[in-house]
């Protein structure tokens, strides 16, 4: 991956100063006889498509630079002749013919020379259909073979599974490479040889694999011609044959809306969607992700365990067995596992049985494993357990400071929004500990920007010498300090300790990048904190969070817009499970178990006389609990904790454990292999319902195929469950759970299917018809005034000692998503990245004698795995990296137990481990 | 350079006549007196000198160089700068080598006086990697000025600065077009921009910038020194001056000349070149080098400069002359044409990127006798969307000497195809 900002990133000087020109005066012209009023510097195209003219063009894009070169956009200009209308900027009084003599003239042979020179195989073009040359061909009838051309006989390039190049298919629009330039940041593209065979390439014509690209496909949505293609896709369907289904991505919390492309009932592919999230942007996962939905491991049919083998059964008969062996327990030896995969309705329901039918607030989810910190932290600091900010705002915030988070990689639809940021100006500040993409690229800004390497778990620390420097130099907002705030006085006492000098000791960030961060971020006019994992896998997790808080409260950088805290939750629904309580304290809402008002609520609306009252278990204490007896029988719903929890050896133990075990789940992950019952779940193009985003925002999502072989939607499955052990659980569809989840949830109390529309809403949606919230404590705290923290360093649980002399951090990577049951059975990803790894640095490597692919043996004090090395300079000497996603190196047999003690959320960024060569 | 008894010595005033290389030489003729009078006046003043002066640009496009200087003076920006434009890609073009060899200090005199003129404290010239004796002499020439106090901080005491440097060429034709030049110049691929904005408000790194060719440059410290009256003694009225002419072709002496603008083809052919070579008869000259027009004979008696050339669509182009006699083949040198302009194409856009290869396609068919009826017709379209729809002047003239071909010497593309059209 490029770790660079790209050669011609930033907007030319042409650009700037076009931009410049754009102002709000109008003025006034004339297209074909009528008066258009449009803003000084807008250009002839602008304006005639106010008025709705259809001007053609192929090489213009909005988001895009102007190049100007594909000519087609020709209008005739009285006193100057035939121009470029996306190029010609607008003067007062301007007389503009659209369809001229000429005008006609000059696109017809425009035409006619671009298809002098390609291939005319529309018979079989991919792109047929869907093609701005073939448009523009007919509507200018011109056949092609006007000209006797030659083709530049350039051979395509099928050597990668994600992209088809078909360089006889190219016009030279250069589209694709602003797009890779401009808003991808990737710079993989560019145009080599000149006149006639210009080549649009990578830089020496090589391989994609083998240039920066990182596959993610936006250069497809721009191309006009079929010289870009999808290859998963090519030869599956006629353009005019793949029905759309608009849906949401189902990998990371982003929530791009994408078009989910179908043929007889099969997915054929995925185009991306205009969603509030990505304006038509995607990546790797969400553009090529989609073949695991009819992967041949796919479960068909419910299984269940006898003579020690999971054997196909029909759904009556796994649903009334499992029925019948979850009564047998006592409520306190069940336990539940939601999932932030699947949707808002199921979540509620699958909380709902669990506190209904099986009478225990024993459920959690793997929220807990990432984020359950920010939900403890914000809710008790602010009131309200999420990201402040819309993703769109990023764009436009002045000051962006990103810590423990790997944007481009975690979120990289997000990332985009940063670099869109970087791209008008915004100063950048990135603390994390690896040399992730926008660590080089703050180092790159120069003034703008700064790195701030710290040591694994020191960001408390950190933070608190950032508030000093701060208090230091006069950045503080004293007015919204004193207004909105309450608690600032001892948290000014405390970071009077955390000198540059004594937080430079801690944390290894040189003074002088201490302070030039906190001037960065402190004097913005807005600025915006971005984190995620790297804040909260932590021990102290629930104070780095607050710590957070206290620096955006102390610059006044809430309640307004392109500013906040914003915590980059990482799967598609991990919002929406924690809205609707998959958790063991807590109600839908966020309203605490204990509290005698709100479990009357719940029981009233569930004509009950009350509900368990006293907190459940969290993951890893239910698994300790599994591990020790005392929870018997667990429901698993889409959960894989056999890859995604810490101390992997412990958690099969534990499930080994259990009487009973029911797992649904789309394959049979290494989870399921322990089940007893095994029932078979609709993947989310086969069901129903509503994700909610990072940003809050709910979502719908739509139905593209029949559930795959006899599987069913977990709502299904859990009101059939529910039935069959005798509560009226008789929903018809999800529809119909979210008007119950609106009358006892405040924040979606307005929420209903029919408003959610293509852009979906923000909750807090408090009343039906409110068009939603796009930014936080606009005019007050949730909780009234904002909570200052005094917080001091706590150093990390397990350091590196003797026998285990560094530090391994875990994360994600932009090609794979949580425990790879899915993005690993998409062949293309695969391909990419086929198994783990470990990142070392090359001064430790060289000291252990590892050389680059060699396969090492890391082991720590739980247990030990062999995987390949990767010699590269991304982590520094004392740390390593690994990544999650794959079971058979689980980086998760190395990772420990311990707990933050308020979130319970497991420390998998900091533990102790040593590598050794394997001979 | 020619000799002849037409010849003037006003920008070639020094050539072999002082040592290049030599700072004190160049100030005893007169170096540096320009730059002293300069520093005494107001730009603004110096401005309006060379908009008397009626001084036009030599690099091709004959736009009035004061003009240029007044709106780049005008515009107000935080930088702005000048830049010689040496490039000299024209085939057969030698001028500005000649003048960078024989008299470097001019140059760099001129480009400091037009600093000063429209408040730029830095100017580059971009100058063409095989040209390595000019590069050379004007390495010299600038730290000779810079240890004499010509260049850098404070020049002569009057608190103006201004610095120069080189700037080597990217290699290819296109370049010297200013926008493209602009681009090489800023690092990126040499890729002519879209005009407007134009230099003079958005240039070199978006700046204010006023570039002009070597020639149109060294005219200055005259102009300066005797003054815009003396200037508009030479030549005619609308085009006042001097211009280097360089011919080549099938002429009893090839090479350069400076002559009054205003000097008939006719003279330049016959009394200063000699006529032509061979015992053959004149056929044709293209006039104003690749991207000239092809004439006939019948034009002998044009008028060399701007304004009656422009009258009848012709241009100066950069003051190269091509002539050829009898014995040698239209068909033949259309295609050269043609294949020159189809390998400088940059390939930015459509009309350029195809036209110039179908160009080079249809006249390899007509010369080799396999064209149809249609091919004449389909050059002369592509001529007109060439024109009208390039983005630069490359793609808009690159037609230009084909199609004034068909038009002057229609018989003999008439008698190469077989069926005749
Ligand atoms: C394809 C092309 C090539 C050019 N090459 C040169 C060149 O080599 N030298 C030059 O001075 N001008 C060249 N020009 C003209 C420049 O764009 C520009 O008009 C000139 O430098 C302005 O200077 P002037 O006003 O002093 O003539 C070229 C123009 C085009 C379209
Ligand atoms: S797939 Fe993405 S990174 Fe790769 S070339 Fe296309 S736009 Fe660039
Ligand atoms: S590949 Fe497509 S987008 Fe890229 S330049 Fe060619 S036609 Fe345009
Ligand atoms: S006219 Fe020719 S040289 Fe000029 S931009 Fe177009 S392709 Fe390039
Ligand atoms: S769309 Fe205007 S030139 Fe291509």
């Amino acid at each position: 991956m490029s770790k660079r900002i790209p050669k011609n990133f930033f907007p030319s000087e042409t650009e700037s100063y076009r931009k410049e020109q754009l102002k709000d005066t109008r003025v006034g012209l004339i297209i074909d006889g009528e008066k258009v009023w449009v803003p000084e510097g807008s250009t002839v195209l602008d304006a005639a498509r106010e008025i709705s003219k259809d001007i053609p063009t192929l090489c213009h894009h909005p988001k895009l630079s102007v190049s100007g070169s594909c000519r087609m956009c020709l209008v005739e200009v009285d006193q100057r002749g035939l121009q470029t209308s996306c190029s010609t900027i607008i003067q007062e009084d301007m007389v503009v013919h659209t369809e001229t003599e000429s005008v006609i003239a000059g696109r017809k042979q425009a035409l006619k020379l671009l298809l002098s020179d390609h291939p005319l195989d529309c018979l079989t073009c991919e792109m047929a259909g869907n093609c701005k040359l073939q448009d523009y061909a007919y509507r200018y009838q011109v056949t092609g073979t006007e000209i006797e051309g030659r083709q530049r006989g350039y051979l395509d390039d099928d050597s990668n599974p994600f992209i088809y190049r078909e360089f006889d298919k190219c016009i030279n629009c250069t589209q694709c490479i602003r797009m890779c330039t401009e808003v991808q940041g990737i710079g993989a593209l560019t145009v080599e040889g000149s006149g006639f065979f210009v080549k649009v390439t990578t830089e020496g014509d090589v391989p994609l694999q083998d240039s920066p690209c990182v596959f993610c496909g936006n250069c497809i949505t721009v191309c006009p011609t079929g010289a870009l293609t999808a290859k998963p896709s090519r030869g599956l369907a006629r353009t005019w044959e793949r029905e759309k289904t608009l849906t949401v991505c189902p990998y990371c919390g982003v929530g791009c809306a994408i078009y989910l492309e179908t043929k007889n009932g099969r997915v054929v592919g995925v185009e991306p969607a205009n969603g509030p999230a990505n304006e038509n942007l995607l990546c790797v996962k969400g553009r090529f992700g989609w073949d695991f939905i009819q992967h041949q491991d796919r479960l068909t049919d419910p299984l269940i365990r006898k003579d020690g083998e999971l054997v196909p059964v029909s759904w009556e008969e796994a649903i009334r067995y499992t029925a019948k062996k979850l009564k047998e327990y006592d409520s306190e030896a069940l336990g539940v596992l939601s999932s932030a995969k699947c949707t808002n309705e199921e979540n509620y329901l699958l909380q709902k049985f669990t506190r209904m039918v099986l009478g225990t607030n024993n459920i959690d989810h793997c929220a807990r494993l990432c984020h359950a910190s920010t939900v403890a932290a914000l809710a008790e600091v602010f009131g309200s357990a999420a990201m402040t900010n819309s993703i769109a705002e990023i764009e436009d915030a002045k000051a962006i400071f990103i810590i423990g988070s790997n944007t481009t990689e975690s979120h990289p639809v997000i990332g985009l929004r940063v670099k869109a940021a970087v791209r008008k100006g915004a100063a950048l500040v990135v603390a994390d500990p690896r040399g992730i993409e926008l660590a080089r690229w703050a180092e790159e800004l120069g003034d703008r920007g700064v790195w701030l390497r710290q040591r694994p778990g020191s960001d408390v620390a950190l933070l608190n010498g950032l508030l000093h420097v701060l208090i230091r130099d006069n950045l503080i907002d004293e007015a919204f300090v004193a207004e909105r705030t309450e608690g600032f006085n001892e948290v000014r006492e405390l970071v009077k300790e955390y000198t540059p000098e004594r937080t430079a000791r801690i944390t290894g960030i040189p003074e002088e990048k201490l302070v030039k961060a906190a001037h960065l971020y402190g004097e913005a006019e807005t600025a915006s904190i971005l984190y995620a994992m790297g804040i909260t896998q932590h021990t102290t997790g629930t104070d780095n969070v607050a710590a957070i808080a206290n620096l955006a409260m102390a610059t006044g950088n809430l309640g307004k817009e392109n500013a906040g805290v914003n915590a980059l939750r990482g799967q598609n629904n991990v919002q929406g499970s924690s809205d609707m309580a998959a958790l063991p304290n807590l109600l839908p809402g966020y309203r605490k178990v204990s509290d005698p008002t709100a479990r009357k609520q719940f029981a009233d609306a569930w004509g009950l006389e009350d509900l368990p009252s006293e907190e459940g278990l969290t993951v890893v204490k239910m698994m300790e609990a599994a591990h020790a007896g005392v929870i018997k029988a667990m429901f698993i719903m889409g959960e894989n904790p056999m890859v995604s929890d810490p101390d992997t050896n412990h958690v099969r133990e534990a499930l080994n454990n259990l009487d009973f075990l029911v797992v649904s789940d789309i394959f049979l992950t290494e989870t399921a292999m322990l089940a007893d019952v095994v029932l078979p779940s609709a993947s989310f193009a086969e069901r129903e319902g509503t994700f909610t985003n990072t940003e809050r925002r709910i979502q719908l999502i739509r139905k593209a195929i029949e559930p795959v072989g006899n599987s069913k939607s977990d709502w299904e499955i859990i009101s059939d469950l529910a039935k069959a052990m005798g509560y009226d659980f008789a929903y018809e569809n999800p529809k119909e759970i979210m008007l119950e989840i609106a009358s006892l949830v405040p924040a979606y109390a307005g929420v209903r299917y029919q408003d959610l529309g293509t852009q979906g809403l923000q909750w807090p949606v408090p009343y039906e018809g409110h068009p939603g919230t796009n930014y936080l404590h606009r005019d007050g705290f949730a909780r009234g005034k904002g909570l200052f923290k005094a917080i001091d360093f706590i150093p990390p649980v397990e350091e590196p000692d003797e026998n285990y002399p560094l530090v391994l951090t875990t994360g994600r990577i932009l090609y794979h998503y949580h425990t790879g049951s899915m993005s690993r059975r998409v062949e293309a990803l695969d391909w990419l990245v086929k198994e783990g790894y470990i990142e070392i640095h090359p001064e430790r490597a060289k000291e252990l004698g590892v050389t680059d692919g060699e396969l090492v043996k890391v082991s720590s004090r739980r247990g030990e795995i062999v995987t390949r090395a990767r010699v590269v300079d991304v982590t520094d000497r004392d740390t390593v990296f690994m990544p999650f996603h794959f079971a058979e190196a689980a980086a998760n047999v190395l990772t420990h137990r311990e707990l933050d003690p308020k979130a319970k959320i497991p420390e998998f960024k900091v533990s102790a481990v040593r590598v050794e060569k394997v001979e | 350079m020619i000799d002849s008894p037409l010849a003037l010595r006003n920008i070639t005033r020094n050539i072999d006549k002082i040592d290049p290389e030599s700072i004190e030489e160049y100030l005893k003729t007169d170096g540096y007196e320009a730059l002293k009078k300069t520093l005494t006046m107001k730009p603004k003043e110096i401005v309006s000198i060379i908009r008397d002066s009626g001084l036009r640009g030599r690099g091709g496009a004959g736009y009035p160089t004061g003009l240029k200087w007044y709106f780049a003076a005008n515009t107000q920006s935080d930088a702005k700068y000048v830049i010689c434009n040496a490039d000299e890609g024209e085939p057969g073009t030698f001028k500005d080598r000649i003048l960078m060899e024989g008299d470097p200090f001019s140059l760099i005199e001129a480009l400091t006086i037009a600093g000063y003129a429209i408040g730029s404290n830095k100017g580059y010239i971009y100058i063409r990697d095989e040209y390595r004796l000019s590069i050379r002499r004007l390495q010299n020439a600038i730290e000779k000025a810079q240890q004499s106090g010509y260049l850098g901080l404070n020049i002569l005491g009057s608190g103006f600065d201004f610095d120069l440097e080189i700037s080597i060429g990217a290699g290819s034709y296109v370049c010297g077009e200013e926008t493209a030049l602009f681009e090489s110049l800023e690092g990126k691929r040499g890729e002519p921009r879209i005009k407007p904005p134009y230099p003079t408000e958005s240039g070199l790194f978006g700046k204010p910038t006023v570039i002009n060719n070597v020639e149109t440059l060294v005219n200055i410290p005259l102009i300066v020194n005797r003054g815009a009256d003396w200037f508009k003694e030479i030549g005619t009225e609308c085009s006042p001056g001097t211009k280097i002419f360089t011919l080549s072709g099938d002429v009893a002496r090839p090479g350069a000349i400076e002559l009054p603008l205003g000097t008939t083809l006719r003279e330049l052919i016959y009394e200063v070149a000699g006529g032509i070579s061979s015992e053959e008869k004149l056929k044709m000259i293209q006039l104003g080098g690749a991207a000239g027009h092809c004439l006939s004979p019948d034009y002998l008696d044009i008028s060399l400069d701007f304004d009656s050339l422009a009258v009848k669509g012709l241009s100066l182009g950069s003051g190269a002359i091509l002539v050829l006699d009898e014995s040698r083949s239209i068909i033949k040198t259309a295609y050269s044409l043609a294949k020159f302009f189809c390998h400088e194409s940059c390939g930015q856009c459509t009309p350029c990127r195809e036209g110039t290869l179908q160009q080079k396609e249809i006249l390899g068919r007509i010369l080799s006798k396999k064209s149809s009826e249609k091919d004449l017709e389909l050059l002369e379209r592509l001529s007109v969307s060439m024109v009208q729809t390039s983005l630069c002047p490359l793609g808009q003239t690159a037609s230009l000497g084909i199609s004034s071909a068909i038009k002057h010497f229609k018989e003999e593309f008439l008698s190469y195809s077989e069926r005749g059209i």
